[in-house]
């Protein structure tokens, strides 16, 4: 069966089963490997895209539940040179030791922000709990995302 | 093939660590080095340390062969860019980064400039792997001589173009220049077209830090951008055309022998199928052709029984081996007259402590991809030991190492747990067969059941004082987890130390700290008894018996930091401190918990390190390494271990092995004390010591129940 993905911006058409979890079509079928498999039970958040703005764990997506929607990954978030500014506040931050985790973490963290600039440290820590970090990162992370947050919001005021 | 070279690939148990021989060789003609390179180089290469040589070299007898005892190199090309070559692989700690500042800072080039080259087993000279805590001290001054050397032979080729004195130029942002001429030429400039070689000696490495300039300070990850725009890969994101994805069968239990396996239908299915000895694997083009595949294979396997964790710690004491720890790091140690020294005393103690095993549990699976062409066969693998994953191929295979290539890209991390070569040998396996280039990943189940543990362990503690406080006598038994750290440094007269290995039920290696987490807990724990047996604050006791210096400095360090000695502020609170010496690093780490009764729940809400190794190389990413040492062995210290049973792993998923999460960090403060004049030691390790035991002592400050096991509170600690 063919089903119609749109990912980045661009849109494919793929013959899986509809059951193919979404993180095998995007790492095998269409090789963005930037979001990682970890645990393949929805429990580490290395996977984790944005469908439509909000971040799901694409190795609990079966591809047929998102057919048609609008799909982020890390690849998809800079615009061309310019970094997004969760990425850079990553980067800023050195929020990373292996960074397997960090594409999930950089996904889950554009995801607050999108619904919240201003998130306190114990709604961060509420939203990111499901991201693992074995190497243990997380009070990068955590600034990072304010650091981030302060960034987007400031960036919107000037443009107003 | 048979059986054995397939299935059983040896690990490396921690006690073995050290004294792994090296089956070393690096055979490399001058003209290889240009061949490979193209004119207009300056290649400089570092020798290995005598004390480090016991490799043994092979003279290569083709022309003018360099040295073979090559610890790393460095070329400075003709299009402005050097590039290092290092054994050292990249995983996690950083080393990529702090690497390159050495070499920025000695050979005065922008760090934008360098390239590193680093676990390529055909690329770089041989290494006995990433592991110890051991590239600060050993790799980075390599590099810093190398490095310092390159720009000395720089400037004297400037100086010879412009008929002057080195003496009166010098080397800054990769150039060379003349002030007093007022002219400067580009390192690229001076290489062009040139062929030149130089070897330096491995003497005492030692450079005052006083005056460093990029070293020392934080310079953010060197590839951050590939990493956090998803364009780095790792190896499990490794790709080549016409690649298909392999799958093994695993069997039931550990220990199963494979009887009968029938495998017609997932060869009809489309999927190759190799049977070999024990090994039965599968490759087709996608993962879900290839697991489909192995899930209609109709295996018989014949099982054997073995111990649960029930059993587990009585099964420890009663298996022990008699092989001794070929480390002599401290298998059995004695000194004074210890039985006198107890009978004698009217204030003992006896406690014993226990450790599971645990999982390293890196968010990167085990992943390899295979490749051959004709009998050369090359690898991409995680790995910390890419030497030691050739070593394995060629065995497995009955090939020269010479055919095999293992490369290993920048990883998803390993903690001491990625010693092998599980994937690289399956996946090679299938691609001879398949004649495809395959992949094998492994699932988080897999990478769970057939990785190898942090080993368990039985300590037994027993100890003398006198009526002031002072240490007299100190017996100590360590069963199984290793001997890394068993040594007290406290200062007592009459000591007896042994660890007896044991044949271990599950397959157990390296783990960040090795051991030396396990002893320092029953250590730190036991001391922190007698004091509270003796009346006595911790603090006091313990610095009481503690002559050394650097450790009596992060103690007092810490304790100031923490507040040690404050009132309480709330029912349930507790602190408490752990510390110790560890490779060549100093830790003191003061925690905090809060302990609910009602609902069991503990709490670490605060940890205070004071670390000290040496002199700083990169402040930023030291406290990143404390502070990830910290998180980590939270896990450790209050719910990890693995539940097994009849062979088989009962937690094999992150639903049912609970590792740490935001949830748990509690806020952290690190104190570094910079010596800059000590060498640098490693800092991926040690920080890590001295958390379970603070708190388990700050549990019982919270509460008085005394905790003697890790994890301490897997199921939180009610009132009963
Ligand atoms: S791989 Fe999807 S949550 Fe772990
Ligand atoms: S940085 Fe290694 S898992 Fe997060």
């Amino acid at each position: 069966m063919s089903i119609p993905l749109v990912v980045n911006g661009r849109s494919y058409s793929l013959e899986v089963d509809p059951q193919t979890p979404l993180l095998t079509a995007l790492r095998e079928h269409l090789d963005l490997t930037g979001s990682k498999y970890g645990c393949g039970e929805g429990l580490c958040g290395a996977c984790t895209v944005l469908v439509e703005g909000k971040a799901q764990r694409s190795c609990v997506t079966p591809v047929s539940s998102v057919r048609g929607k609008k799909i982020t990954t890390i690849e998809g978030l800079a615009h061309g040179d310019d970094l997004h500014p969760v990425q850079q506040a990553f980067l800023d931050e050195g929020a990373m030791q292996c960074a397997f985790c960090t594409s999930g973490m950089i996904m889950s963290a554009v995801s607050l922000l999108n619904r919240n600039r201003e998130p306190s440290e114990k709604q961060i820590v509420d939203a990111m709990d499901g991201n693992v970090c074995r190497c243990g990162t997380h009070t990068r992370v955590i600034a990072a995302i304010q650091r981030a947050g302060r960034q987007m919001s400031e960036s919107k005021e000037t443009r107003r | 093939m048979t059986t054995k070279n397939i299935v059983r690939v040896d690990i490396e148990p921690e006690r073995y660590e050290l004294a792994e021989r090296p089956t070393y060789y690096f055979d490399v003609d001058r003209r290889d080095f240009f061949k490979f390179l193209g004119a207009g180089a300056l290649v400089v290469c570092a020798l290995k340390s005598p004390g480090l040589g016991q490799e043994s070299g092979r003279a290569h007898g083709r022309g003018d062969a360099l040295p073979n005892d090559i610890a790393s190199w460095l070329q400075v090309s003709e299009n402005g860019r050097v590039t290092v070559y290092t054994g050292k692989v990249e995983i996690g700690q950083n080393i990529r980064t702090s690497l390159s500042q050495a070499v920025s800072e000695e050979l005065h080039v922008p760090i934008e400039r360098i390239d590193l080259v680093m676990g390529d087993t055909q690329l770089t000279p041989f290494d006995m792997g990433t592991f110890g805590s051991r590239t600060t001290p050993t790799m980075n001054l390599q590099l810093r001589k190398v490095s310092g050397a390159a720009r000395d032979v720089l400037i004297a080729m400037a100086a010879k173009q412009w008929n002057t004195e080195p003496a009166k130029l010098v080397a800054a942002d990769g150039k060379v220049a003349d002030p007093a001429g007022n002219r400067s030429i580009e390192y690229a400039e001076l290489v062009k077209g040139k062929q030149l070689t130089a070897t330096l000696p491995a003497e005492d490495p030692l450079i005052p830090a006083s005056d460093w300039k990029v070293a020392g300070t934080s310079v953010p990850k060197v590839n951050g951008r590939d990493f956090v725009t998803g364009k780095h890969r790792y190896p499990s994101d490794q790709t080549l055309p016409d690649m298909l994805y392999g799958k093994v069968l695993r069997p039931p239990s550990f220990g199963a022998t494979l009887v009968s396996a029938d495998t017609q239908k997932a060869e009809q299915m489309g999927a190759t199928v190799v049977r070999d000895g024990n090994f039965v694997g599968v490759a087709a083009p996608t993962t879900a052709q290839a697991e489909t595949a192995v899930a209609t294979i109709q295996a018989k396997w014949n099982e054997v029984s073995q111990p649960s964790n029930k059993e587990l710690f009585d099964y420890l004491r009663e298996n022990t081996t008699n092989g001794s720890d070929p480390t002599g790091d401290g298998d059995r140690f004695e000194s004074g007259s210890v039985d006198q020294a107890f009978s004698s005393s009217s204030h003992t103690l006896k406690a014993t402590y226990t450790v599971q095993y645990i999982a390293h549990t890196p968010l990167e699976t085990r992943a390899a991809l295979a490749q051959w062409d004709a009998d050369h066969l090359t690898v991409w693998t995680g790995t910390q030991r890419p030497f030691g994953v050739r070593e394995q191929l060629a065995e497995a295979f009955h090939l020269p190492e010479e055919k095999i290539r293992v490369l290993m890209p920048d990883m998803g991390s390993g903690y001491g747990g990625k010693h092998t070569g599980e994937t690289a040998v399956e996946a090679a396996r299938l691609a001879r067969a398949t004649r495809h280039p395959v992949k094998v990943v492994w699932t988080r189940e897999e990478e769970f059941t057939w990785a190898y543990f942090r080993p368990a362990g039985v300590m037994d503690v027993k100890s003398a004082v006198n009526s002031d406080g002072m240490l007299t006598a100190w017996e100590f038994h360590n069963y199984n987890s290793g001997s890394a750290g068993i040594r007290p440094y406290y200062e007592i007269p009459n000591q007896r130390i042994i660890f007896h290995p044991v044949k271990s039920p599950l397959r157990q290696g390296s783990y960040r700290a090795l051991a030396a987490t396990a002893n320092h807990f029953a250590r730190e724990a036991h001391m922190d008894e007698i004091a509270h047996s003796l009346k006595m604050d911790p603090l006091e006791f313990r610095l009481k018996n503690l002559k050394n210096e650097r450790l009596r400095a992060v103690f007092e360090a810490a304790a100031k930091k923490f507040g040690w000695g404050k009132a309480k502020t709330g029912p349930g609170q507790g602190y408490g401190m752990g510390g110790g010496y560890e490779k060549l690093g100093n830790v003191a780490t003061f925690a905090e918990v809060h302990v609910d009764r009602k609902s069991g729940e503990v709490r670490v809400k605060r940890v205070v390190t004071a670390f000290e190794c040496g002199a700083i190389v990169n402040p930023d990413g030291l406290k990143n390494q404390v502070e990830g040492s910290n998180i980590q062995g939270l896990g450790g210290a209050l719910f990890e271990a693995i539940q097994f049973k009849d062979g088989k792993i009962l937690n094999a998923a992150l639903s049912e092995y609970r590792v740490p999460r935001f949830s748990d960090v509690p806020q952290m403060e690190t104190v570094l004390l910079d010596r800059k004049d000590l060498p640098s030691a490693g800092a991926g390790e040690c920080p890590l010591v001295g958390l379970a035991p603070a708190i388990g002592n700050a549990i019982f400050d919270a509460t008085g129940v005394r905790l003697r096991a890790l994890p301490l509170v897997p199921d939180g600690l009610k009132a009963t």
